[in-house]
């Protein structure tokens, strides 16, 4: 498997995506609080964010007994940069963010 | 790390084809950070408790500056970070950077960005939120392919 495999397949997962969502919200969250909200064992959590580490998505730091995991989108970038370059960035942004505004105000 | 970790901290990493030396020449050299760090260059001797700038590229103004707190090449670079670019940033306390390059099993290297102390600097740590993702991944390009990213 090469990088771009492993990133496609950890996002290709909704508990994930939801991992990612909540370390989006506020990073460096411990696995206590990662998976207070998921109806899920410890075990399957810690499984899921294995996959994300393996992907380069989440990278984590130690402090004491303590593990704290941080969104790492840099792989998600790179995945940006090989598809959009810096002619079609504008066009793209200008779609995206009225999609955005359209749903918003709906 | 004897750093403890909070919330406020942002850490990136990459992997990179490239060994921790060429790694280490990408950050520490001007004529590769001007290729993917916002066109800034590098300033610094990197002897422990020498200035750390980032310049413009023509070298007139000063966008950021710091001190080395500790540097052992090709392993780990560490510094201060004051931002000059942004008049409410650079007036809050100085935060810190660590480049942390490790070699792994599968020839690749790791590099870990780690900016932390940035407890009392809100403006600080908004205005380079996503920076380090863009930059470390215009430093991996860089080294893979020889070509800078995308426009500065």
């Amino acid at each position: 498997m090469d990088d771009d495999d492993r990133v496609f397949k950890a996002l290709a997962d909704p508990t994930r995506r939801h991992l990612l969502d909540r370390l989006f919200e506020r990073d460096g969250r411990t696995l206590g609080e990662l998976e207070a909200d998921l109806e899920m064992t410890r075990f399957g959590v810690m499984k899921h964010l294995r996959v994300l580490e393996d992907a380069g998505l989440v990278t984590t730091r130690r402090s004491g007994r303590e593990k704290h995991h941080f969104l790492n989108p840099v792989p998600i970038r790179l995945i940006h940069d090989r598809w959009i370059d810096k002619y079609t960035e504008h066009r793209v942004s200008a779609l995206a963010e009225l999609k955005t505004r359209l749903e918003e105000s709906a | 790390m004897s750093a403890v970790a909070t919330q406020t901290d942002q850490v990136s990493a990459v992997f990179i084809r490239a060994t921790p030396e060429q790694v280490w020449e990408a950050i520490t050299k001007p004529e590769f950070t001007t290729k993917y760090f916002y066109g800034t260059a590098v300033d610094s001797t990197f002897e422990v408790g020498s200035p750390y700038l980032s310049l413009s590229e023509d070298r007139s103004q000063r966008l950021a500056e710091g001190e080395v707190l500790e540097c052992d090449p090709p392993r780990l670079l560490r510094h201060t970070w004051r931002t000059l670019y942004d008049e409410g940033a650079s007036a809050e306390p100085p935060s810190r950077v660590t480049w942390e390059i490790e070699p792994q099993e599968d020839g690749t290297t790791k590099l870990t960005v780690v900016h932390d102390q940035l407890e009392a600097s809100p403006l600080t740590a908004a205005s380079v939120s996503g920076g380090w993702t863009y930059i470390l991944s215009g430093l991996k390009t860089l080294l893979e392919t020889g070509e800078p990213l995308v426009s500065r």
